[in-house]
């Protein structure tokens, strides 16, 4: 698995304008993503909102939308998982996430893609740690011999 | 240990921002790869002051990621694994809340059709 992206496929029984709704307007995008986001999905905008999932209530979110290719494709960046008051995350650089849709037999076929985890400090480490992995067994072995000595 | 991975994120923070300021990283890779070890060791072939390792420890003890145990006269600080795990499954998280969002739109675009 690439550490730069994640990708997620997932066939909707439902018509691709019906699924564009869903994704391209921000009422419609908060009720299922659980967030009340305020201004409009235009290419270049700004969209302030708050989380609305349990256990993040209040949380800010801003996204910033990238495109907007009606029926086809819905893009925009933000910070993943920034909840922490404390963090700053403005200076670190942004991921992108595409919804893409295709119509297929049955209904339609919905490609997420959330890229550019490389350039985000928190996976940079996250990644760092998980190549520490070894070192840690090591390590654990090391205080089992030291206490056992 | 499976948290609801809510709880797990919250918890997840703080270690990231113990973690980013390269020295802390730097003491933990050393921690990591050579085992418990002093401040007096710690500080050795480094340009690092005393002062400085022993406060950039204390906010990795804050964060959970480190612990300092008294053996003898010494202070040997190890590393806290458990912590450094739930770290490492940041991106698995993220990718478990897009599989939870995509539920939410599927039962959503589906359910009014």
């Amino acid at each position: 698995m690439s550490t730069d992206r994640i990708e997620k496929k997932i066939l909707l029984r439902a018509p691709r304008s019906r699924v564009w709704r869903a994704i391209a307007s921000p009422e419609e995008f908060g009720t299922w993503f659980g967030a009340k986001l305020e201004g409009a999905f235009e290419p270049g905008a700004r969209v302030l909102g708050r989380i609305t999932i349990k256990g993040y209530e209040n949380v800010p979110m801003e996204i910033v939308i990238d495109r907007v290719e009606p029926e086809g494709l819905f893009s925009y960046r933000w910070h993943p998982y920034a909840v922490d008051p404390k963090v700053d995350y403005s200076s670190e650089p942004m991921t992108l996430v595409e919804f893409h849709l295709a119509e297929v037999p049955g209904g339609t076929e919905l490609t997420v893609i959330e890229s550019g985890f490389d350039g985000v400090p928190a996976a940079r480490r996250a990644e760092a740690i998980k190549m520490n992995t070894g070192g840690w067994e090591a390590q654990l072995r090391n205080i089992e011999r030291h206490v056992a000595a | 240990m499976s948290p609801r991975s809510g709880a797990s994120l919250a918890r997840t923070a703080p270690v990231f921002a113990a973690l980013g300021e390269d020295t802390r990283l730097a003491i933990v890779a050393r921690l990591c790869s050579g085992g418990p070890q002093s401040i007096a060791h710690l500080t050795e072939g480094s340009d690092v002051t005393r002062q400085a390792v022993t406060k950039h420890l204390n906010v990795l003890a804050d964060a959970g990621i480190v612990r300092g145990v008294r053996r003898g006269r010494e202070r040997m600080w190890e590393i806290e694994p458990k912590r450094l795990d739930d770290a490492s499954r940041w991106l698995e998280q993220l990718s478990k809340r897009w599989d939870d969002a995509l539920g939410r739109l599927k039962r959503y675009v589906e359910g009014d059709a």
